[in-house]
């Protein structure tokens, strides 16, 4: 096992971990102030990820660039999904709220089966399969610049919640509910707002994977299932967290992968899952409740 | 006799001789109903009683299905033998992963998640193990199928109807007796208000871990069955987070920690499935996907306007309750 | 009418529907139930299946003069859904199933028929254990995966020796699923016992077929430094894999596959344009030059235009030659009365057929020995047959020419 395999593994673990804490960043957001089991997280990145497909395809725009339209779209959905069919659900007990989001994540991809038919569908833009030579260290500049994203994104969020107005209200939320309405605060539409964010995240990651992974109508589950594993071993509700998460599931199955058997890798992440659960249930970046 | 127990009389009625007048496929619907209506049963003492929501329940079914399966495959030990394994371990992992959480204190969707976990880790993990199959399945060799062969298990689909009938039966006995013990009445005040319960004396982790074990140990019986009825198993299809999805959808639709919710949920899910499937057919909608927006939306209906399930308000209508 | 001249009526109609076989056997029609997954993630497999049951009843009409009826049902990639549509399709009066694809779905609709009587025709699937239960009314007309590998190892040989090439090395990837797993064991026992193949697998990499990114696996192989990649594919991870390799500007001889989906899927050009070029896969494929098969084309044009056969060929040409099996069997037994119909299927010895290699012919085992695969290399954006020579359309290209000696 030379170093340069090594080295080349990590490095890729690290970019491919970065994109995944990007997806997972909304779900940390949603579940981290609006306590909603999103189990239609994956499906939602889907969505976003066809939106880029298709906007590519009628207007060649980059990835990159679609962002802004879908994002904003997404702000709306999220913010319309939140206030209008979810609301009731935040005081149902979690088996009603995720069999919600179960039907909703049925009824999202077969729709998209449905419009998009069941072949993938990508886009093509130039720089999609180079990489930047660095020694003897390979790096995917799609990975790179997909990671770049991610990190843009985190910082952009945690400024918000820290230093904006609306940003500490919903953070007042999240910690006090009681205590929130209280003093006045428009708790719904905060709680909307919150959920309006985190689809915006959720489409940043989609037109970023985009970039990676052709998307079809079954991708959803297995990244709803790698978000929320994301979130919990970076801590709920911190955005750093879900980064140094999506870092830490990326490099141990890159590692154990490598070492152990590619075909296994998924085993890593589950057993690190039930190692936090157990053993600092707030994971890594999380406050105490 | 209450009006309850004659209802319930007369649907046992109507299912024993259900296939006196049922042609083959609808008798091939109804044990797939009583599977699902059996399972989510199993599912809904854990839940229902207990109060922890599983979601990777999958994980009990394909253990006993392993158990018992990998026994008559390598040794031709026949499916009782197997049941007495397969409850055994389940039981066992279930007391398990019940100690964990409990012990640390995890609890509503953290919980949720480290079964789902476990549910995983075991799927990838018998997709490694050459021994019981691996990703090739595991193929029972299927003997004959005429006559019943109890102590094999073999037999026509009719056989297979009448043991999962039985299994039905015996569950919503065992459950009605569980809730009117002194477990039944531990498990409602735990449910109700779990600190003043303690306050009063009661071990709480006991009798939780109680439901726990007998929750997983009827999901055993469940997996023996599946082994024994479609003779393949596959890591890929067994463990797969979509069947843990099956298998709580009846009980939550027909309603969490009663009685009845599974049964009804399960063949109301069931026959909407088919329901709709006949009805776009007829309309000529054949989009593949059309079928599954439809009943998403029906199952969105149902959550959103019966949030206790379809059970509670049935039985207020035809006053059962 | 008297009333005992009317209970004897009664009772002649009920001793007539009580015996369905005579009334059945009247009909004109063969009533075909397709089991497909037109939905679920086999969805775009069942689709492409599904056009080669479409065009069957217009060209049987015309090669055999039969009249088929398809009752097609679609088991949603779900094999409790596979159990009841087949119960299902039975009870609506299916003389025969053919299906499904899916060799979980095959052996539980494999149980239904064997119960219930009813002849079942597999289209597409390798497991071999399904043909191995001592079933008498389930037949399959396509290799095992044990004859997929034999076939394509020999292939492969032949390969080296039309373009006199000697590979020394190859570093072996597979998916980690029921087909790969059984790919795996044939290789494994099939490999060391062939000396006329040159090379040696220095490395063996399983991964996960649901994996979105395979950084880690093609890095592995890569560090083996073999000749060529030996692969076991499906479309998807394909797809990923080459991308993967040029990302890692990794360049080995060619990609070549034993037998496996996913390098000769339309996919798998469309998204990767040139990149797709040289791959090589060994697969049992439809012979191009056979009469059915350009009959074949012709129908499936029509009912496609914007579509190409050599996309679907392997799909569509087993579920069609299924069908033809069907109907072949019909036409001899004039009958649609299942047990006759399974007796004539046994007895079926079609040699005018669209897949490559010998006549249809079942072995006790309701199995066909004998069918041949191609060695088909990615050409211009098609799948071209380059071996065996007498049904080629073009010389085969080994080593690939974006190859980079290291």
């Amino acid at each position: 096992m030379s170093f340069d395999l090594v080295a080349n593994v990590v490095v890729a673990g690290v970019l491919t971990g970065l994109l995944y804490g990007l997806m997972a960043l909304g779900l940390s957001v949603i579940f981290g102030v609006v306590r909603v089991v999103n189990f239609a997280h994956g499906e939602m990145m889907t969505v976003a990820m066809y939106a880029a497909t298709v906007l590519f395809a009628e207007l060649g725009l980059d990835p990159f660039v679609c962002v802004l339209p879908v994002a904003a779209a997404f702000f709306v959905f999220g913010y319309v999904l939140q206030r209008g069919l979810i609301n009731p659900f935040i005081t149902r007990p979690e088996h009603s709220q995720f069999m919600l989001l179960v039907a909703v994540a049925i009824v999202l991809v077969n729709a998209l089966l449905m419009v998009f038919g069941p072949s993938a569908r990508n886009v093509q833009v130039d720089y999609q399969l180079e990489s930047f030579e660095i020694g003897k260290i390979l790096v995917d500049k799609a990975r790179l610049y997909a990671a770049g994203a991610a990190i843009a994104s985190a910082v952009g969020l945690f400024m918000f919640f820290k230093k904006t107005k609306t940003g500490k209200a919903i953070r007042a939320c999240a910690d006090n509910h009681l205590g929130a309405l209280v003093v006045g605060l428009d708790v719904k539409h905060l709680y909307a707002l919150t959920f309006g964010l985190g689809a915006v995240c959720v489409a940043v990651a989609g037109c970023a994977m985009v970039l990676l992974v052709d998307v079809t109508p079954p991708l959803g589950p297995a990244y709803t299932l790698l978000a929320f594993v994301i979130v919990i071993v970076g801590g709920l509700g911190s955005m750093p967290g879900a980064l140094l998460g999506g870092v830490l599931i990326g490099v141990s199955e890159a590692l154990g992968g490598l070492l152990v058997a590619p075909s296994a890798k998924g085993m890593f992440s589950f057993g690190l899952l039930i190692l936090v659960l157990l053993f600092r249930p707030q994971g890594l970046l999380g406050k105490k409740t | 006799m209450s009006k309850a127990s004659a209802a319930l009389a007369l649907l046992a009625a109507l299912l024993i001789a259900l296939p006196a007048f049922a042609g083959n496929y609808a008798l091939s619907v109804a044990t797939l109903i009583l599977y699902f209506a059996y399972t989510g049963q199993a599912w809904n003492v854990m839940m229902g009683f207990a109060g922890q929501l599983s979601l990777g329940h999958a994980l009990y079914v394909g253990v006993g299905a392993y158990a018992a399966g990998g026994l008559f495959f390598h040794y031709g030990i026949g499916p009782w033998a197997g049941l007495g394994l397969a409850i055994a371990l389940c039981m066992a992992l279930g007391l398990f992963i019940g100690f964990l959480a409990f012990r640390f204190r995890i609890s509503g969707v953290y919980f949720a998640l480290l079964t789902i976990a476990f549910a995983e880790f075991t799927r990838i993990g018998f997709d490694h193990l050459d021994w019981l199959g691996g990703p090739g399945g595991m193929f029972l060799k299927v003997a004959q199928r005429d006559s019943w062969d109890l102590a094999n298990f073999r037999g026509p689909p009719l056989m297979y109807y009448y043991a999962i009938l039985f299994l039905c039966g015996a569950a919503l006995a065992l459950c009605n007796l569980l809730l009117k013990s002194k477990a039944g009445y531990y498990w409602q005040a735990i449910r109700e208000n779990e600190e003043a319960a303690q306050a009063l004396g009661i071990n709480t982790f006991r009798w939780k871990m109680l439901a726990v074990a007998i929750s997983s140990a009827m999901t055993a019986v469940s997996g023996v069955f599946f082994a024994f009825y479609y003779n393949n198993l596959f890591p890929e299809q067994i463990f797969h987070i979509s069947r843990s999805i099956e298998i709580i959808l009846g009980p939550v639709i027909g309603g969490v920690g009663t009685l009845f919710g599974p049964i009804l949920g399960a063949a109301v899910l069931t026959l909407l499935s088919d329901g709709i499937t006949d009805g776009l057919a007829a309309l000529g909608w054949e989009i593949p996907g059309i079928k599954q927006v439809f009943y998403g939306v029906v199952l969105l209906a149902v959550v959103m306007y019966l949030p206790n399930g379809i059970w509670p308000p049935l039985a207020r209508l035809f006053r059962l309750k | 009418m008297k009333r005992r001249q009317f209970n004897r009526a009664l009772a002649a109609a009920a001793a007539f529907s009580a015996f369905p076989g005579i009334v059945r056997a009247q009909a004109t029609k063969l009533k075909v139930g397709v089991i497909l997954p037109r939905s679920g993630y086999l969805g775009f497999i069942g689709q492409s299946c599904q056009k080669g049951a479409d065009l069957a009843p217009g060209v049987i009409k015309e090669m055999l003069g039969v009249d088929i009826e398809l009752m097609n049902a679609d088991f949603e990639s779900n094999v409790d859904t596979a159990r009841t549509r087949a119960e299902r399709l039975i009870q609506e009066g299916a003389n025969v199933l053919v299906g499904p694809f899916d060799s979980g779905a095959a052996s539980a609709i494999a149980q239904v028929a064997e119960q219930r009587g009813v002849p079942f025709v597999i289209n597409i699937a390798a497991a071999p254990q399904i043909t191995e239960q001592g079933y008498k009314y389930v037949f399959r007309n396509f290799q095992t995966a044990i004859d997929i590998v034999r076939n394509g190892l020999d292939l492969i040989g032949d390969l080296f020796q039309a373009t006199h090439t000697v590979p020394r090395t190859a570093v072996y990837m597979h998916v980690n699923d029921t087909f790969g797993q059984a790919m795996t064991k044939g290789i494994g026992a099939m490999l060391p016992r062939r000396t006329q193949l040159p090379f040696k697998i220095v490395d063996t990499i399983s991964y996960d077929p649901a994996a979105k990114d395979l950084t880690v696996e093609v890095s592995k192989a890569k560090a083996a430094n073999a000749d060529f990649l030996l692969l076991v594919c499906r479309l998807n991870d394909a797809i990923i894999l080459r991308r993967e390799m040029v990302k890692q500007r990794w360049n080995p001889m060619g990609i070549v596959s034993p037998g496996s989906p996913g390098m000769y899927e339309e996919q798998y050009f469309k998204t990767l344009g040139k990149l797709s070029d040289y791959s090589i896969s060994n697969v049992p494929w439809y012979n191009p030059n056979s009469k059915l098969t350009k009959v074949v084309e012709k129908a499936f044009l029509k009912q496609n235009p914007k579509d190409k056969l050599d996309f679907h060929g392997l799909n569509a040409g087993f579920t069609f030659e299924a069908i033809l099996i069907a109907a072949d069997a019909y036409k001899r037994a004039r009958s649609t009365d299942p047990k006759t119909l399974a007796d004539a299927i046994r007895q079926t010895n079609i040699v005018d057929k669209m897949s490559l290699g010998g006549p249809i012919k079942f072995n006790d085992k309701g199995q066909v020995e004998g069918i041949g695969s191609a060695c088909v290399q990615n050409m211009n954006g098609l799948p071209t047959v380059v071996l065996p020579q007498s049904a080629a359309k073009a010389k085969p290209v080994f080593p690939a020419p974006y190859y980079k000696k290291t």
